[in-house]
């Protein structure tokens, strides 16, 4: 499975627009990843009375409000984002594909009963279970965040694997394993689930932008990621009273998240043009 | 043939950027020939021969990144359709030339009914009224051998049998009353049974209507009978053309003469001959004569000379050293 | 025609069912006591607490709970809001909808406007530069958070360059006796950034979905056909081309709606405007969740409404489906 992602990529790799997804998305992933270290606490505040300070040499990003190093706490923050996007999307990615492949393989009273239950937790939209869950665990750890964010993004992805799990079921592969004696797990693993990986990696990829897209807004509601810890929905929502004065404390992190989704999606997009070319 | 031609076709070619952009290729090579007012040709051949793309050159309807090469002449009436803007194309299509294309469910859009597209096609040549345009709809729906025109005008397409979509087919293309009609392997898509009706009817409206017809197909026996005159197409080009009788009398073609040996007979008990080797593809033409490689009359000189258009009769040419070497002698 | 019509309502009663009940556990167990905060605000003795309590139904069992609910569900009682009491829930919700529904109308025309055109436009040139840019523009736009563009956009648009309202939908100053017209463009005037933040966010979807559907019906044959009959370009395009898009495009508004219903969370807060989104918002700084839950109900039950909806004009709009 890892293979098949890797062969996706190198085709997606081809493509201008994808090329440049992949390299911005590595870019600001090491340096999310490998800077924070080497760079000042982000929760530092070494004039406070200075207040917001513009870019300059010492600060690249300039400083907000508290006079902290806002450079500092994108990266700090760019940290966090990722980590749980990408957990997230794991875990409902995996959930997904449990159920998806769990629904059309016994079919049945199970799938009718499973569907049900998707529709009408498609029905309600995602940031309203979230602002629920949230509003009433204030406090709410990291780990309980992003099982929160986990268990909520499952559902269209379930649907999208039973889909492909019921269409290459009646493909002649399938039923040449089968007639040679293969069980039904040895099936669904060696064969079916290679054959869905595609498209659902295609999802799983562009969840990660929408899953930092909604973190990002429910830290600006002031729920999930609380200060001090730098976020960037957190960011945004305390450079709002100085958006004309000091513009780069919105600037930087809002630019921040629009990177980020952006090259997501952008290897998302190459990554369905190399599995489908007729899309593109 | 004395009387200006309806349509004349001089040169035709049409080019095709070849893989991995090593030069075009053309599928269409040099096609040549003439329809008079009335007249019914034939133009045979197997799959991949070109015929189908000659039939959407004439109306202009290569898709990209295909095109016609400029020294084709397609002369309607005199009139050079290599040359005509857009807005002079359209009056011509539908209106003077109109087209039967092969699978009846993939010609016609499947959210309208038969009655409206027949009605659309009324319409986008003349200004009626509605009730005019319908009436007239109606009517061609019935010359099309619909039974009932009145109810199937509101059926849609999925809900018809084969034939019958056929038949809204052919309504359509009378709609603008053509001069010429182009069937493009009429029959092809449909049952045994409904493909001799379909051929009936084409018959009967071309002398109703008094159209000429380019008649696309890859059966000789759709042919007889119905055809004034045939062409054989093979690999891109026109390798024999005569009056029909005359070609099933005495085929000047080693093609030609190969396709009627592969044709069951119901009279004699000969086993079936089929062709050997496989139709030759566009951008790869064989050196010399294109059918050598499958001849089995080839001479020494048919892989090494492209032979000429010569004359084996009265208002028969073939493009054959056989052919060409005994007129010369 | 009637079978499927009851068919589809119950099973989009059955779906509504099924989501309220999970809403209304969730809330129920999750840890952290609403009332926690709310005695934080503003403190109070404990009777006072435990009178609250029972008010609310919170010291009964959860069975009790969730069947005192359902009751008031079914009689059209969605309880008291914690913060506006003693509103009435409901109230609360009815008055602060239209300004949802306005902002929301307007985004929607917007989207089946612009962003059809637009995906129409990258189809016909599919592969060119126009193309390429489009896609890059519109995965820009989506990219950005609504609450971030919201900012920005007020920042420079109004707050500098005063060209539009910066907040509300409104204008307070607005004299008494201010004919219709005049009420009129000042909504508009305030509508405008609004509606323009969210737009941006969301036409990506729309220009994709529409660009796809229509490559996928311009390889087909019948297009061919068309064109052979001598209809111009423009009625090709359209006529048949687009026409057949139709269908997939209404799967496209199922997926739409809850990316509304999010976004205008955000953008309703950054702008102030009165509808539910920043009803929401407050509500959850306020932790009232009797207004959160009654807000969700109500947009579940929209969101389950129209997928009922899309599905009927499916039928009405491609003669194949009818059929089954």
């Amino acid at each position: 499975m890892i293979g098949s992602y890797g062969a996706l990529v190198l085709r997606a790799w081809h493509r201008p627009s994808g090329r440049a997804g992949v390299l911005a998305l590595a870019v600001l992933s090491l340096a999310a990843l490998l800077l924070p270290p080497a760079l000042p606490d982000p929760a530092a505040m070494p004039d406070v009375l200075a207040g917001a300070l513009p870019p300059s040499s010492e600060s690249w990003f300039g400083t907000d409000h508290l006079n902290r190093d806002i450079f500092s706490r994108v990266m700090h923050g760019g940290r966090i984002s990722l980590a749980i996007a990408g957990l997230a999307v794991l875990l409902s990615a995996t959930l997904g594909a449990l159920v998806g492949v769990v629904s059309a393989w016994v079919g049945g009273w199970v799938d009718v009963i499973l569907m049900r239950l998707v529709d009408g937790a498609l029905a309600i939209p995602r940031l309203f279970i979230l602002l629920l869950l949230l509003v009433v665990w204030e406090q709410i750890p990291l780990g309980a965040l992003i099982l929160a964010l986990g268990t909520t993004g499952w559902f269209a992805t379930s649907r999208l694997v039973r889909a492909e799990v019921l269409r290459l079921r009646e493909e002649d592969f399938v039923r040449a394993a089968r007639g040679l004696g293969a069980g039904g797990w040895r099936t669904i693993v060696r064969h079916l689930l290679p054959n869905a990986a595609g498209p659902l990696l295609v999802a799983a990829t562009l969840a990660v932008g929408d899953v930092i897209l909604l973190e990002a807004g429910l830290a600006f509601l002031g729920l999930g990621v609380q200060p001090p810890t730098p976020s960037w929905g957190g960011m945004v929502l305390e450079a709002r009273p100085l958006i004309l004065s000091a513009p780069w404390t919105a600037l930087f992190p809002g630019g921040a998240i629009l990177a980020t989704v952006l090259a997501v999606n952008l290897v998302g997009e190459a990554l369905q043009a190399a599995l489908d070319p007729r899309s593109a | 043939m004395t009387a200006p031609p309806l349509l004349e076709v001089r040169d035709l070619r049409v080019a095709f950027p070849g893989e991995r952009g090593d030069g075009s290729a053309h599928p269409v090579d040099g096609v040549s020939f003439r329809i008079a007012a009335g007249e019914t040709l034939a133009l045979v051949g197997e799959s991949g021969s070109g015929k189908s793309l000659t039939a959407l050159a004439l109306l202009r309807l290569i898709p990209p990144p295909g095109r016609i090469e400029p020294e084709s002449r397609i002369l309607l009436d005199g009139q050079d359709l290599m040359t005509l803007p857009e807005e002079g194309l359209r009056a011509v299509r539908g209106q003077r030339i109109g087209i039967v294309f092969q699978d009846p469910m993939s010609s016609l859009n499947p959210v309208y009914t038969a009655g409206a597209q027949v009605r659309e096609a009324v319409t986008a040549h003349r200004t009626l009224s509605a009730k005019d345009a319908k009436e007239r709809a109606i009517a061609l729906l019935a010359e099309a051998g619909i039974p009932d025109p009145a109810v199937r005008y509101d059926s849609y397409p999925h809900e018809l049998s084969g034939g019958l979509r056929q038949r809204v087919l052919i309504a359509i293309a009378l709609a603008g009353g053509p001069d010429l009609l182009i069937a493009d392997e009429p029959t092809t898509a449909l049952d045994v049974t409904v493909q001799a009706q379909i051929l009936e009817l084409l018959d009967r409206l071309r002398e109703s209507h008094d159209m000429a017809v380019l008649l696309i197909t890859h059966d000789l026996g759709v042919v007889a009978g119905r055809a004034d005159r045939v062409a054989v197409m093979y690999a891109g080009q026109i390798v024999e053309e005569a009056e029909t009788r005359r070609l099933f009398r005495s085929p000047g073609h080693p093609y030609t003469r190969a396709l009627f040996r592969a044709i069951p007979k119901l009279e004699t008990a000969e086993r079936l001959v089929p062709i050997p080797g496989n139709v030759p593809v566009p951008g790869r033409w064989p050196d010399g004569c294109r059918f050598h490689p499958r001849c089995p009359e080839v001479l020494a000189r048919c892989p090494r000379d492209v032979p000429p258009v010569a004359e084996a009769g009265p208002d028969h040419r073939s493009r054959c050293w056989l052919v060409a070497d005994r007129g010369a002698g | 025609m009637t079978a499927w019509l009851v068919r589809r309502s119950l099973q989009a009663a059955v779906t509504f069912a099924v989501a309220v009940v999970f809403v209304f556990i969730l809330v129920r167990l999750t840890p952290g006591d609403p009332l926690q905060r709310l005695t934080d605000d503003r403190p109070m003795s404990p009777e006072a607490t435990a009178q609250l309590r029972a008010r609310f139904g919170l010291d009964e069992p959860l069975a009790a709970q969730l069947g005192a609910f359902t009751s008031g569900l079914v009689r059209g009682d969605l309880g008291v809001s914690i913060e506006h009491y003693p509103e009435r829930v409901t109230s609360l919700l009815a008055r602060r909808l239209p300004a949802t529904l306005l902002l929301g109308a307007t985004v929607l025309l917007l989207n089946f406007t612009l962003g059809v055109w637009l995906g129409v436009l990258q189809a016909r040139r599919r592969g060119t530069a126009i193309d390429r840019w489009l896609t890059r523009a519109s995965l820009a736009g989506y990219a950005m958070p609504s609450f971030w563009l919201g900012i920005v956009l007020v920042a420079f648009l109004s707050l500098r360059w005063r060209l539009f309202p910066a907040a509300q939908m409104t204008d307070p100053l607005l004299p008494h006796d201010a004919g219709t017209l005049t009420r009129a463009l000042d909504v508009l005037r305030h509508l405008a950034l609004p509606a323009l933040t969210l737009s941006i966010t969301t036409i990506a979807v729309t220009m994709r979905h529409q660009r796809a559907a229509l490559l996928s019906v311009l390889r087909l044959d019948f297009m061919r056909a068309a064109a052979a009959r001598g209809f111009s370009e423009r009625r090709v395009l359209w006529a048949h081309g687009w026409r057949l898009t139709l269908v997939p495009m209404l799967t496209l508004f199922g997926l739409w709606l809850p990316l509304l219903v999010s976004g205008s969370v955000f953008v309703e807060t950054v702008f102030n405007w009165p509808g539910l989104g920043s009803l929401a918002a407050g509500a959850i700084a306020a932790r009232d969740y009797p207004v959160l839950v009654g807000a969700s109900v109500l947009v579940i039950g929209t969101v389950i409404a129209s997928g009922a909806l899309v599905d009927l004009s499916y039928r009405l709009a491609d003669p194949r489906v009818r059929a089954t």
